[in-house]
């Protein structure tokens, strides 16, 4: 009973029920079976070394099976630890095969949507149109959902591959810019960025570090209550090339602050204005940077705005 | 009418792409697998060919790799289009000898279709 009341206190049971592993395979558990073994057979050695002071022989039979009994314990532990690395391994694996086979039926819809919305098989009346937009945007973000799912489970496998060139970051934003023109003025945003092409180059994949700006800008942007001015600005320091974004948006609380690197971390108070993203975009950016010996910050005050800032090595 | 032979194994991307291609006025032979992908290229000669990677029977790599081996067929535009995006992937494929690499989840249909007639007119 006293067991179960501290078991109940320490919570391990329902840990363990909810991780889905039996209480036997939870580690937490199986050191603390360790520990009160471990009191309990010193306890015991002390009383039966001070009762058969004589026979010294039961004495140290006693206290090898009581050696031999942690023994099995600390393999037990070894054992349910190797489980659950197993299991983490299987859980990527499978976020990584379920995103491949949803890729496929992703692109069909998408091409499928393209050619009834293009009139190539009939025209489509504006009304239809205005339904086929939803069924293109909801598809848009699913193959988004996707593709960020398939990035972060090859990060976590250690299999996210970079290509490193020399990429062009005045041109690299410039042209982002133009295609987020559309969702900016939609959201009364304007984007200041003043292209300097003296610049030298950094090294970096291009692929990546695009997607390290769209979600910077898409985030600055989407955070943004009312009119608002999301400024972007490049400048050289030392070896490194850096940029920095700065937005007036609901900016992030101070004790969501620690956490904004997290995988799936979505702050409270953006939460509470709209429910769409995922909580990976900067997960991601941040290992993107990482990876290619960048770093990657930001500060930030509620209600005031953010500014993301991230360097990157030129050539 | 020029011929373009499209080896994919999804019917629904058959039927998508092949439709726009039809309408442009393209001859589209179909073949959902690598084995008739190959027996199509060398009976039938297209001017092009659409050649997915992850294939039934015998995969991608293999066909682009005896379509370039084959004296025949070794002179036409092989475009790959295929979800695989890894960097290996794209250099292995265009090291065989492919014209292009087109990831489709990056392009939409009418860019495909500028792709293949920009190939088409070289």
């Amino acid at each position: 009973m006293i067991i179960r009341k501290f078991l109940k206190h320490l919570n391990i049971l329902a840990q363990s029920r909810e991780s889905g592993v039996s209480i036997w395979q939870y580690p937490q558990f199986l050191f603390l079976v360790m520990g009160i073994m471990t009191i309990v057979s010193i306890l015991t050695a002390y009383v039966i070394g001070i009762r058969y002071v004589a026979e010294p022989e039961v004495v140290v039979l006693i206290v090898l099976i009581l050696s031999a009994i942690l023994l099995v314990i600390t393999f037990t532990i070894t054992q349910s630890f190797e489980r659950l690395i197993e299991a983490n391994r299987m859980k990527s694996e499978f976020v990584s095969i379920v995103s491949h086979q949803l890729r496929s039926p992703l692109s069909n819809l998408k091409w499928a949507l393209e050619l009834l919305m293009s009139g190539r098989l009939g025209k489509i009346e504006a009304q239809q149109l205005e339904y086929f937009g939803i069924l293109k945007d909801s598809s848009a973000r699913m193959r988004e959902l996707v593709r960020d799912l398939l990035i972060v489970s090859r990060i976590e496998q250690g299999k996210l591959p970079l290509q490193t060139v020399e990429v062009s970051l005045p041109l690299l934003v410039k042209d982002l810019i133009l295609e987020f023109t559309p969702l900016a003025e939609a959201s009364n945003v304007v984007i200041k960025f003043e292209p300097d092409n003296s610049l030298p180059n950094v090294l970096a994949d291009p692929s990546k570090v695009k997607l390290v700006v769209e979600n910077f800008l898409d985030n600055a942007i989407r955070y943004i209550k009312g009119n608002g001015e999301v400024g972007i600005k490049l400048s050289r320091e030392d070896n490194f090339l850096h940029f920095q974004i700065r937005d007036n948006g609901v900016g992030i609380p101070k004790e969501d602050q620690k956490y904004i690197f997290k995988k799936f971390f979505r702050s409270s108070n953006v939460l509470k204005r709209q429910t769409q993203g995922t909580g990976l975009g900067l997960y991601i950016a941040k290992s993107i940077i990482e990876r290619s010996k960048g770093k990657i910050w930001f500060k930030s005050e509620e209600d005031k705005g953010t500014t993301l800032h991230f360097i990157l090595p030129i050539k | 009418m020029e011929k373009i032979l499209f080896i994919e194994d999804e019917s629904a991307l058959q039927k998508t792409l092949g439709e726009i291609l039809r309408q442009e006025g393209y001859e589209i032979i179909s073949a959902l697998d690598g084995e008739i992908g190959l027996k199509l290229a060398n009976a039938k000669k297209p001017d092009l060919i659409l050649l997915d990677l992850i294939l039934p029977k015998i995969h991608g790599f293999e066909v682009l790799k005896k379509l370039k081996e084959n004296a025949e067929t070794k002179a036409i535009p092989v475009l790959v289009l295929t979800n695989l995006e890894d960097v290996k992937d794209i250099e292995k494929v265009l090291e065989l000898g492919a014209t292009t690499y087109l990831v489709k989840e990056n392009y939409s249909l009418e860019e495909v279709l500028e792709k293949i007639k920009k190939t088409l007119n070289q």
